[in-house]
């Protein structure tokens, strides 16, 4: 009995001990989680200050942000926003920063150039932007000058647009069961391809509207063992397709397995879905300058170009990656985080598996666009 | 609650012959929705009961006079089991079957797919149900003729006699887009579909370059299908320019039949043309 009372008085002893100690001397990530400053620390290295600038995006800290900036004279807070997520609703409009790198150029000791790498958390996963930072020295503290970018302004005017659109009256409720309802779209898969990887099995094709009437599609794949032909997994393409098929237009597939060995496949069961939906021909986006980079940093890049008069509030450009015998050997993709404005190019990068970068021969790339209040691929 | 009914009425339908005696005299066959008549004898007041699957009648009857069934009283067609229950002597029975009427009254059609490429052998295929006028399924055998006709008048017919009240056939797709009408028919009875023959993949690809400033104007011929239909508009026509390691894409619909789009002028430029699955001529740029 006397035991259990000094164990209990043990015990309550140390846990006001460890209140206290809590209290006056709280770890960094407790003041976080308090509400305090975050992680901001002294300015007294320009990659301190840039750190402190990622930390204030990182927490929202707009105005914040804004004032701890060295040319903040130049612009308003208003341009600052403008320029980290765009003029035009885009992928970033609602998107929020996950996490920051910074990596420090070069020093002088008045003057520094510091990269800091955004990561933004976008519905489509993180989307990085890459800014190279001036950081001065004001007294003792390091300030960072933001690289405000020229936003593009569209000028008032008129595109007159005459571009095909389809539109669908399907049958009634109370029609007869023999009467007939609009056909779905045709779509044939014209080339399929199993590869195994360090990750699991992916399956990647092509997929054609051989239709007249535009589709919007997807693939499901099962695969089926080696032994018994049971079905192992099923998966679809999810994102890596475009989703939307105007007539005779191809899109590449990719749908992995993780976790599952080709060895094991006995055979692929695959499954083309496609409904007739309401669509436009426009817009017409344009891929420019279309470059295959070699290793060591294996990519297609270009620019896209939008012919159209409409903005594209988001762009999803899909690679499809061929050996010389013309199969398919990889799929990759990439979202633009900003909108693209009627004849205004902007970059995109799509990076390639090192290890598959030198099967790599020729390559084709579609680009699948969403519009604020309608879709189109 | 209906269910129960349901089964009630099919267990007797069935029992009732072995249940009761076997005494009225009643028509071995009655076309749906025809009169009949079936007499009684005795006298007294007695009920009769005329139950199948599909429906139920009841009449109260003066012994020893005619009952009669007016015309349209008894149409879904099946066996019928009939019970004259007596107030003082024991019920009588028998059975009889209705059957569809002899005339068709209506057709229901179902063709198949209501849109396909032109020149496709056996693409269009055509079923028809035939039923009389009171929507029994018409199972003696009837001649259907199935007719396809396109804009431009051409005509493809067949006759088929129906097994088990449904009649199938297949249809070739003509040469020619548009929209053909599909009919089944027997005699004045008709049901038409209409099925749209769309043109196919296009055919002999062809686009020509002309400088546009600093760009070049590149421009199809008329894309057309093998059978010379116009590909619709809306169409995506893919051009690609190769120069030096670079290359350049844009798919563009068909506007008027025609796609054309401007494109970077680069000397040693080459440039191909696509739709879907088709490739087209392929141009060098020397200029």
């Amino acid at each position: 009995m006397n035991k259990g009372r000094v164990l209990a008085v043990l015990l309550g002893g140390a846990t006001i001990l460890l209140i206290t100690i809590g209290t006056l001397w709280p770890s960094k990530s407790a003041r976080v989680y308090a509400g305090a400053n975050g992680f901001l620390q002294s300015a007294a290295t320009p990659e301190d200050a840039v750190r402190n600038l990622g930390e204030q995006l990182r927490q929202g800290a707009w105005q914040r942000a804004y004032d701890g900036l060295a040319n903040k004279t130049q612009f308003t807070e208003q341009k600052f926003l403008y320029d980290l997520m765009g003029y035009y609703p885009n992928l970033r409009t609602y998107a929020t920063v996950d996490k920051y790198d910074v990596r420090p150029l070069r020093s002088s000791a008045t003057e520094a150039e510091v990269q800091l790498k955004i990561y933004w958390a976008t519905v489509v996963g993180a989307e990085p932007d890459t800014r190279v930072l001036r950081v001065v020295k004001n007294g003792d503290q390091w300030q960072p000058e933001w690289p405000l970018e020229k936003q593009t302004v569209l000028p008032p005017q008129v595109i007159p647009v005459n571009y095909l659109r389809w539109d669908v009256i399907y049958r009634g409720a109370g029609d007869d069961w023999g009467a007939q309802d609009v056909e779905a779209p045709h779509v044939r898969i014209i080339d399929m391809h199993p590869v195994e990887r360090a990750s699991g099995v992916v399956i990647l094709g092509e997929l054609l509207n051989e239709d007249v009437v535009p589709a919007a599609v997807g693939v499901n794949a099962t695969l089926l063992s080696k032994k018994d032909k049971s079905p192992i997994a099923t998966e679809g393409s999810f994102d890596k397709i475009s989703h939307l098929l105007l007539p005779k237009q191809v899109t590449p597939f990719l749908i992995s397995f993780p976790n599952v060995s080709l060895s094991d496949v006995g055979s692929i069961r695959m499954t083309p879905m496609s409904n007739l939906v309401a669509a436009s021909a426009d817009p017409v986006i344009e891929i420019q300058d279309e470059k295959l980079n070699p290793v060591p940093d294996p990519s297609v890049t270009g620019q896209l170009t939008n012919q159209s008069g409409q903005i594209v509030n988001v762009a999803h450009v899909l690679g499809t990656f061929y050996d010389k015998s013309g199969n398919v050997v990889w799929v990759a993709d990439q979202y633009i985080d900003q909108a693209l404005l009627p004849q205004t190019p902007v970059p995109f990068n799509i990076p390639i598996p090192e290890d598959l970068a030198r099967k790599v021969s020729t390559e084709r790339t579609v680009v699948a666009t969403y519009v604020a209040g309608g879709a189109r691929g | 609650m209906k269910c129960a009914w349901t089964v009630v009425m099919g267990c007797g339908v069935w029992a009732a012959p072995f249940a009761f005696p076997q005494s009225l005299t009643l028509p071995r066959t009655v076309e749906a929705g025809s009169a009949f008549s079936i007499p009684s004898s005795g006298s007294g007041k007695a009920t009769l009961y005329i139950v199948g699957l599909g429906q139920v009648l009841k009449r109260e009857v003066d012994l020893g006079q005619t009952v009669s069934i007016a015309q349209g009283s008894l149409y879904s067609a099946g066996h019928y089991v009939t019970v004259l229950e007596r107030e003082s002597s024991a019920a009588e029975s028998g059975s009889l079957d209705v059957v569809p009427a002899g005339t068709a009254a209506d057709i229901t059609f179902l063709a198949r797919p209501s849109r396909l490429p032109v020149g496709i052998h056996g693409g269009i295929t055509g079923a028809a149900y035939v039923f009389d006028s009171y929507h029994n399924l018409i199972t003696k055998p009837t001649q259907i003729s199935f007719e396809l006709s396109s804009p431009k008048g051409t005509k493809q017919t067949r006759t088929v006699a129906t097994r088990y009240g449904a009649a199938w056939t297949e249809m070739d797709s003509t040469e020619q887009q548009g929209a053909d009408r599909f009919v089944a028919r027997i005699g004045d009875v008709s049901s038409t579909r209409v099925i749209g023959q769309v043109p196919g993949d296009p055919c002999s690809l062809k686009m020509s370059a002309k400088p546009a400033g600093q760009q070049i104007q590149l421009q199809t011929d008329p894309v057309r299908d093998c059978s010379g239909n116009a590909v619709p508009d809306g169409t995506i026509v893919t051009f690609t320019e190769t120069y030096n390691g670079g290359e350049s894409t844009v798919d563009v619909p068909l506007k008027r039949g025609i796609a054309e789009v401007k494109m970077p002028s680069r000397p040693g430029a080459r440039i191909s043309v696509a739709s879907g699955v088709v490739l087209g001529n392929e141009i060098r740029w020397e200029k």
